[in-house]
C-alpha cells in the first residue's frame, strides 16, 4: 500500500485527487441545485422531495458520508496545495505580472476558502438549524419538515441573502476555472476537444451561479414565497 | 532612449539582496535587451562598479541560459522570445524596467542574475532519455516512426530547458519542462520500454527538488520561448498515473 | 615535433577495420581502473564521455556552462551528413569522402576523411535509437536535404534545430551515465591549465566560476572537445562563451596547433547593426535555395530595393558562376560578397551588407510554400533587424562562423603530447581548409562515440600510466601559476574593459586576417595585436575578486589567450602563400579573382610549436598526400 501513499503525496497525485473530488463536489453542486430549484414550484414539491431524500434513510447516511469524505480529502488536498506551492517560491517578484493566468485561476485557493466559509454557515443554517432554531423546526401541514417556508424565510433577511449570493459568485468563480481544469488535471487532454473543455468551465460556472442566485433574489422581490407571512 | 532600471542585486546565494536602481542612456532601439545590459556592465566597470551579472551564451535564443523576469513577465514582453532575442524597439524612451532572476525555491540565486538550475539536470538524470548503449543501434529505416507521431515528438523535444515556465508558474512548477521531456519519448517506438518508469522517476525527481505542484494555469505555456504546449502536462499525468496504479514499476 | 600520423596503410576502406583490429584492448574488468578527463560536453565531448563511461571508463567531465545541455553545439541549425544514401540518389561513403576531402580544398588528411564517411551511418542510426526526431516523409522514413551545394541529399536533419536535437541526445546518454556514478560531471568549471607528468598529459587545473575555486584534477589521459575559437573575431556566429583557452594552454604546453588560419566565413549572417553589437546571427544556407543574391548596379543606389528595377541590378552570384548560382560554397559566397561591397555597392547602414532577395520564389511558389520552408527563419530575422523579409529582401553579410584549425591530431585523434587527445571543432582533422555544410555535427559525433573511445583504449594498452596524486609538485605548480595569474589580472586596475580589448583585437583580425588576407595586412596585424596585448597586461580593469562569480575575470583569462593566439593565427596566414579554402591571399588569384591554390609548395598541414610567450613560434609540417582524390582546382563556374 506504499504506493497509494506514495502516489497521494506526489504532485500529480494530488491533481488527480483535486480533480477527482473537485468532478464530485461539482456533480453534487449540480444535483443540489435541480433539487432545490423546486422551490419554484411551490411547497408540496420541495418539502416533499426533501421527504424523499430524508426517507432514503442509511443510503443518506451513505451518501453524505462520501460526499464529507470527498469535501474533507478536496479541502485538505487544496490547502496542502496552497502551502507547497507557496514554500516553491519563498522570495516573492518585487514587480508581479500575468500573460495568461485567467483571474479565477489565480484565486482558486481563496474563492474555496469562501465557499468553505459559506459552507459551515449553511450548515449551520439549513441543516442544523443552528442560526435560525426558529425557521427550521417548521413542519408543514403533512408533517414534513417545512423546507419551503425554512429557505423562504431564511432568505427574506438581505443580509442572509445578499451573503448566499456572494459565496454562490464565488463559487461560480472556482468552478469557472475548476470545471475545465479538472480534465487536464486528470490527463483528459486532446487537441481534438481541448476547446470545447475550455468552455466547459464558464459554462457550469453560468449554469451554477444563475440557477443558484436566482432562488435568494426570486425571495427577496417576492416571486416566491409571497404567500409566506412576515 | 533612457531607461530607468530596476535591478535585482545580490551578491552570494545568502545575501539578503535589493533591487537597485540604474539609469541607461544611449540605449538604441536596434540593441537587444543583453547588449544593453552590456553597455550598462560596461558604465559600472568604468565607474569601479560591479557590474551585473546574467547568465547568456548563445544570444540566438536557443541554449536556454539567458534567464531574467522583465517586468515581471519571464523573458520578457514579446511572444516566444528568449530575454536574449529581446530587442530594445519593444520598450519606450523613458520606460522603467523591473530586471529580476528566475524565482523558485528550486533555483537560488547564484548572484545577482544568475540561479542555479541545476535540479533540470538531476530531473533529466532520473531518467530523461532513452538507454541505447552507442553501438546498440539498428539501422536507422528499420522502424518507420508516423510522421504525425515524429512531429510531436519534435514540437516537446525543442524545449531548451530555460525554466521560464516554473518563473513564470505561480506556483513555481516544473510541469512544463518535464512533461516536454516526457513527450518527447513517449510516442516513439524506441521510447516505449522506459516510457512509464521514464515518466515515474522523472516525476518523483521533480517532486524531490521542490518545486510547485501545476493548478493549470497556463502561464507556462504563455511565456515559453518554444511555444511547449500545457497539454503535454496532461500526457505525463496519464502516464505517470498508469505507471503507479496499473504497472509493476 | 612527431607529426607521425598512424594512419593505417592499405585500402582506404578498410583501413579503419584494420585499425580497430591491430589496436590492443583493454581487459573490460580493468577499464574501471582508468580515470579520464573530458574537457567539454558538446557533442564531441558530451558523446565521448557518455560512451567511454559505457565502456566502464571512469569519466570526470567539465563544461563552463551551467549545464551541459547547453554546449554550443545546441545552436546548429542546417543538419548533419551521412552517406545512407536513403535517397537512392547515387550517395556511397567513398562519395561523401571525395566530397569532404574536395570541399576541403585538398588541406585534410585522407584517411580520416574516409573513416569519417564511414562512421557517418552509425551516427545517424544511434541517433535515432536515442529519440532524435530527424525529419521524416509520410511513409514514416527519414528525409534527406541536399546542403551546401552537395549534389546529392544526404543531410538529416530536424527542422532548423539539427544541433540541438543531436545534442539533447548526447546530453540524455551523458545524463544516464552521470545517474550511474560513470561519469562525474562537473558544470560551470573551467579548465586553466594542462599538467603533464613525465611528458604525458595527466591531469588540468580549473576554476570553479560559482565559487572561484581552483582545484587539481589528476588522470590517465585528458580529452579536449572544447568547440571552436571563432570568437577570437569577436563578433562571430559562436556563443559568446567560446574560447581558445584549453587548446591554447595545451599548446603552451607543447601540443602543436595545426593550420590556426584556415577559418569559416558564412555567407548568410545578418549584419552589424551598430557598435554595440555583441554578436552575429546565422541565417542557414538553405535559404540560398530560395533567395537571390543581388547588389544595385550603381554604388549610392539608396533607393527602396523593391523600387530598382531588374535592369539596375546585379545577380552577382547567378552572374559570375552560372553553373551554381547562388548555391556556390560559403567562402566563394563570402568573398564575392566582400568583393561587392569594397567596391562600394553594399547596401544598408555601412554599405555592408547584400539583399537576398524572395520576391522571385514568393511568386513562384506562393507565400505560404515559402512560409512554411522558412517561416521561422523571417521571424528570427524580423525580430532583429525589424523588416518585413516578405516584403523587403533580407539584408545578409558574412561573419566569421568556423575554426578548421585546431590543435594537431593522428589517427588516434592524439594530440603531439601523449595521453591528451582532441576530438570536435577543436581539433584540426577532416575538414582541411574549408568546412562544407552539416559536417561539423557530423564529425563531433563520429569523434565523440566512435572514434576516442576505441582510440583511447590503445593508448592506455600501449602506454603506463603510473598512479599518480594531486599532491604531485607538477600540480602545485600550475596551480600556482593560475593563482598568479589570476591575480595578476585583477590588480592591474588600468582603465579598459576586458570587452574593449576584445573589440579592438576582433576589429583587427577581422580586418587584417578575416575574408582576404594580404602579407601588409598580416604583418600590420601582429604588429597590433603585440601592441594591444602589451597595453592589456598594464591597463585592463577587472573588478571584483576571485573567490565569486566573476565573469569579467573568465572573461579576462579568454581575451588574454586570444591575444596571443590571434598573432599565432596571423603568422599561420602570413606563412601560407597560397589561397585554398577559407583563406585567402590576395596576391594569390587568378586574373577573375578566384582562389589559386599551391600544391607544388603547400600541400601540408601548418603544425606551430609554442617557443615561449612574445616568441616566434616554430612550424613544423605534416605533408599531405592524396591517393585516392586526385588534386584538382575546385571550379564552380
Ligand atoms: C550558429 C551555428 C550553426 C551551425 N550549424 C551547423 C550545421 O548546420 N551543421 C554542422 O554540421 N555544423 C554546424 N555548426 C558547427 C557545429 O555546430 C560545431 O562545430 C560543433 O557543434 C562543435 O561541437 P564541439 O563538441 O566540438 O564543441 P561545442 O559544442 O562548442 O562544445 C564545447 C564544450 O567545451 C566546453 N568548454 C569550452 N572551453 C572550456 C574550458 N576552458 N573549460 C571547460 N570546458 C570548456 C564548453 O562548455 C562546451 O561544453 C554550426 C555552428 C554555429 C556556430
Ligand atoms: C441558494 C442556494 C441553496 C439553497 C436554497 C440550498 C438549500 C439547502 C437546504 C434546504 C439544505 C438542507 C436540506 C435538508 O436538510 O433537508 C441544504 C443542505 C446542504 N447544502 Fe445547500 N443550498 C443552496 C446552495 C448550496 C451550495 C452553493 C452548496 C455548496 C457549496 C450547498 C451545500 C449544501 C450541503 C453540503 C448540504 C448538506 C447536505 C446534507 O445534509 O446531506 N448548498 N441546502
Ligand atoms: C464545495 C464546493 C467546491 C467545489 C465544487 C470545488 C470544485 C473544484 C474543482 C472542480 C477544482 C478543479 C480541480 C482541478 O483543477 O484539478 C477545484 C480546485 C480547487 N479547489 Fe475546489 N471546490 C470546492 C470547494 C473548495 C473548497 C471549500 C476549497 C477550500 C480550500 C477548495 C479549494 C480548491 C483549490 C485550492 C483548487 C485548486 C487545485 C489546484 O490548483 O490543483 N475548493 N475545486
Ligand atoms: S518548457 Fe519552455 S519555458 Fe520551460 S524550460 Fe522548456 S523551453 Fe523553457
Ligand atoms: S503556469 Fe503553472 S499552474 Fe500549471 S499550467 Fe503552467 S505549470
Ligand atoms: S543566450 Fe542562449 S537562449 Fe538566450
Amino acid at each position: 500500500m506504499n504506493w497509494v501513499v506514495s502516489f497521494a503525496k506526489s504532485s500529480i497525485g494530488a491533481k488527480i485527487i483535486m480533480g477527482v473530488t473537485g468532478a464530485a463536489l461539482v456533480g453534487f453542486i449540480l444535483a443540489h441545485m435541480l433539487g432545490n430549484l423546486q422551490v419554484f414550484l411551490g411547497p408540496d414539491a420541495l418539502n416533499q422531495y426533501a421527504k424523499n431524500l430524508k426517507d432514503l434513510g442509511g443510503l443518506l447516511w451513505l451518501a453524505r458520508g462520501g460526499l464529507i469524505a470527498v469535501a474533507i480529502l478536496h479541502i485538505a488536498s487544496g490547502i496542502r496545495l496552497a502551502k507547497l506551492n507557496r514554500d516553491a517560491r519563498p522570495v516573492a517578484y518585487a514587480h508581479k505580472a500575468t500573460v495568461k493566468a485567467s483571474f479565477a485561476s489565480r484565486y482558486m485557493g481563496l474563492s474555496g476558502l469562501v465557499v468553505l466559509a459559506f459552507l459551515v454557515y449553511h450548515l449551520l443554517h439549513f441543516t442544523l438549524g443552528v442560526t435560525h432554531p426558529d425557521q427550521h423546526s417548521m413542519v408543514d401541514n403533512m408533517q414534513r419538515h417545512d423546507v419551503y417556508s425554512m429557505v423562504i424565510l431564511g432568505f427574506r433577511d438581505p443580509a442572509v441573502a445578499l451573503s448566499y449570493i456572494i459565496a454562490i459568485c464565488l463559487l461560480g468563480l472556482h468552478l469557472n476555472h475548476g470545471a475545465s481544469s479538472l480534465f487536464q488535471s486528470l490527463g483528459l487532454k486532446h487537441s481534438k476537444y481541448n476547446d470545447f473543455i475550455a468552455k466547459i468551465g464558464p459554462l457550469v460556472a453560468i449554469i451554477v451561479v444563475v440557477g443558484n442566485i436566482s432562488m435568494p433574489i426570486a425571495v427577496l422581490c417576492r416571486w416566491v414565497g409571497a404567500e409566506i407571512g412576515g | 532612449m533612457k531607461l530607468n532600471l530596476h535591478i535585482w542585486r545580490q551578491k552570494s546565494p545568502n545575501d539578503a539582496g535589493k533591487i537597485v536602481k540604474y539609469e541607461a542612456n544611449d540605449i538604441s532601439p536596434d540593441m537587444s535587451f543583453l547588449e544593453m545590459l552590456d553597455v550598462l556592465n560596461e558604465q559600472l566597470i568604468e565607474k569601479g562598479e560591479a557590474p551585473i551579472e546574467y547568465d547568456h551564451d548563445c544570444r540566438e535564443g536557443i541554449c536556454g541560459m539567458c534567464s531574467m523576469v522583465i517586468n515581471g513577465v519571464a523573458h520578457g514582453p514579446e511572444k516566444e522570445t528568449t530575454t536574449c532575442q529581446l530587442h530594445m524597439r519593444k520598450f519606450k524612451d523613458g520606460d522603467t524596467i523591473y530586471i529580476e532572476p528566475f524565482r523558485a525555491k528550486a533555483f537560488p540565486v547564484v548572484k545577482d542574475l544568475v540561479v542555479d538550475r541545476s535540479a533540470f539536470d538531476r530531473i533529466i538524470q532520473a531518467g530523461g532519455f532513452i538507454s541505447a548503449n552507442t553501438g546498440n543501434a539498428p539501422d536507422a529505416n528499420a522502424i518507420p516512426v508516423s510522421k504525425v507521431i515524429a512531429d510531436q515528438a519534435f514540437d516537446a523535444a525543442t524545449c531548451i530547458g530555460c525554466g521560464a515556465c516554473v518563473a513564470a508558474c505561480k506556483n513555481a512548477s516544473a510541469m512544463l519542462f518535464v512533461s516536454a521531456k516526457i513527450n518527447q519519448f513517449r510516442d516513439l517506438p524506441q521510447g516505449q520500454p522506459e516510457r512509464y518508469s521514464r515518466a515515474k522517476s522523472m516525476v518523483e525527481q521533480m517532486d524531490a527538488e521542490g518545486f510547485g505542484a501545476c493548478g493549470n494555469q497556463n502561464e507556462c505555456e504563455a511565456v515559453c520561448p518554444k511555444g511547449i504546449k500545457v497539454s503535454n502536462i496532461s500526457n505525463m499525468i496519464q502516464d505517470y498515473t498508469k505507471s503507479v496504479l496499473a504497472t509493476d514499476n | 615535433m612527431d607529426l607521425t600520423s598512424h594512419e593505417p596503410t592499405g585500402e582506404i576502406s578498410e583501413r579503419w577495420d584494420k585499425h580497430r583490429f591491430d589496436m590492443k584492448l583493454v581487459n573490460p574488468a580493468n577499464k574501471r581502473k582508468y580515470r579520464v578527463i573530458m574537457v567539454g560536453s558538446g557533442l564531441a565531448g558530451g558523446a565521448g564521455a557518455a560512451t567511454m563511461a559505457e565502456l566502464g571508463y571512469d569519466v570526470e567531465c567539465f563544461c563552463i556552462q551551467d549545464t551541459p545541455r547547453r554546449a554550443h553545439s545546441i545552436a546548429a541549425q542546417g543538419g548533419i551528413n551521412a552517406a545512407k544514401n536513403y535517397q537512392n540518389d547515387g550517395d556511397s561513403v567513398y562519395r561523401l569522402f571525395y566530397d569532404t576531402v574536395k570541399g576541403g580544398d585538398f588541406r585534410a588528411r585522407e584517411s580520416n576523411v574516409y573513416r569519417l564517411a564511414q562512421v557517418s551511418v552509425n551516427i545517424i542510426d544511434q541517433c535515432v535509437a536515442q529519440g532524435v526526431p530527424f525529419a521524416r516523409d509520410y511513409g514514416g522514413y527519414l528525409t534527406n536535404r541536399s546542403f551546401g551545394g552537395a549534389q546529392v541529399s544526404r543531410t538529416f536533419y530536424a527542422r532548423g534545430q539539427t544541433g540541438q536535437q543531436l545534442l539533447l541526445g548526447a546530453y540524455g546518454a551523458l545524463s544516464r551515465q552521470i545517474k550511474a556514478g560513470k561519469v562525474n560531471m562537473h558544470t560551470r568549471e573551467e579548465m586553466l591549465e594542462l599538467v603533464l607528468v613525465n611528458g604525458q598529459a595527466r591531469g588540468i587545473i580549473t576554476r570553479n566560476l560559482v565559487t572561484g575555486k581552483l582545484s587539481a584534477w589528476a588522470a590517465d589521459a585528458v580529452v579536449l572537445g572544447t568547440g571552436g575559437y571563432g570568437n577570437v573575431f569577436y563578433l562571430s556566429t559562436n556563443a559568446m562563451g567560446s574560447n581558445v583557452t584549453a587548446p591554447f594552454r595545451a599548446y603552451r604546453k607543447g601540443a602543436g596547433f595545426a593550420n590556426p588560419c584556415y577559418t569559416q566565413i558564412h555567407p548568410t549572417c545578418i549584419p552589424v547593426s551598430g557598435d554595440h553589437q555583441s554578436k552575429l546571427t546565422l541565417m542557414s544556407e538553405s535559404l540560398r535555395n530560395d533567395g537571390r543574391v543581388w547588389v544595385p548596379k550603381t554604388s549610392g543606389d539608396t533607393r527602396r530595393p523593391r523600387d530598382i528595377p531588374e535592369t539596375d541590378r546585379d545577380y552577382y552570384l547567378e552572374r559570375r558562376y552560372p553553373a551554381f548560382g547562388n548555391l556556390v560554397p560559403r567562402d566563394v559566397a563570402s568573398r564575392a560578397a566582400k568583393h561587392e561591397c569594397d567596391e562600394g555597392r553594399g547596401v544598408g547602414p555601412g554599405g555592408r551588407g547584400v539583399f537576398l532577395d524572395f520576391a522571385d520564389s514568393i511568386n513562384r511558389l506562393g507565400k505560404d510554400q515559402v512560409e512554411q520552408r522558412y517561416g521561422n527563419l523571417f521571424q528570427m530575422y524580423e525580430r532583429i533587424t525589424d523588416d518585413d523579409p516578405y516584403e523587403t529582401p533580407m539584408r545578409i553579410y558574412p561573419a566569421v562562423h568556423y575554426t578548421m584549425g585546431g590543435l594537431w591530431v593522428d589517427y588516434n585523434l592524439q594530440s603531439t603530447i601523449p595521453g591528451l587527445h582532441v576530438v570536435g571543432e577543436a581539433n584540426f582533422s577532416d575538414h582541411g581548409a574549408n568546412r562544407l555544410g552539416a559536417s561539423a555535427l557530423m564529425q563531433g559525433l563520429a569523434d565523440g562515440y566512435f572514434i576516442i573511445p576505441y582510440t583511447i583504449g590503445n593508448y592506455f594498452a600501449h602506454n603506463a600510466t603510473p598512479a599518480l596524486s594531486t599532491d604531485a609538485p607538477e600540480f602545485k605548480q600550475a596551480m600556482q601559476e593560475c593563482e598568479n595569474r589570476q591575480k595578476k589580472f585583477l590588480e592591474i586596475n588600468g582603465k579598459r574593459t576586458v570587452d574593449s580589448f576584445h573589440r579592438e583585437l576582433g576589429k583587427t583580425m577581422w580586418e587584417n586576417c578575416g575574408m582576404a588576407r594580404n602579407a601588409t595586412g598580416l604583418k600590420k596585424g601582429i604588429e597590433h595585436i603585440q601592441g594591444l596585448r602589451a597595453e592589456f597586461w598594464e591597463n585592463v580593469k577587472v573588478p571584483g575578486s576571485g573567490a565569486e562569480l566573476n565573469s569579467e575575470l573568465e572573461m579576462a583569462g579568454r581575451v588574454a589567450d586570444f591575444l596571443e593566439f590571434g598573432e599565432v593565427m596571423c603568422r599561420d596566414a602570413l606563412n601560407r602563400e597560397e589561397s585554398c579554402g577559407g583563406h585567402f591571399r590576395e596576391e594569390h588569384q587568378t586574373t577573375e579573382g578566384e582562389a589559386l591554390r599551391d600544391d607544388e609548395n603547400f600541400c601540408y598541414g601548418s603544425v606551430w610549436e609554442y617557443k615561449g610567450y612574445g616568441e616566434t613560434p616554430a612550424l613544423h609540417k605534416e605533408e599531405l598526400h592524396f591517393d585516392y582524390v586526385k588534386l584538382a582546382t575546385r571550379s564552380y563556374k
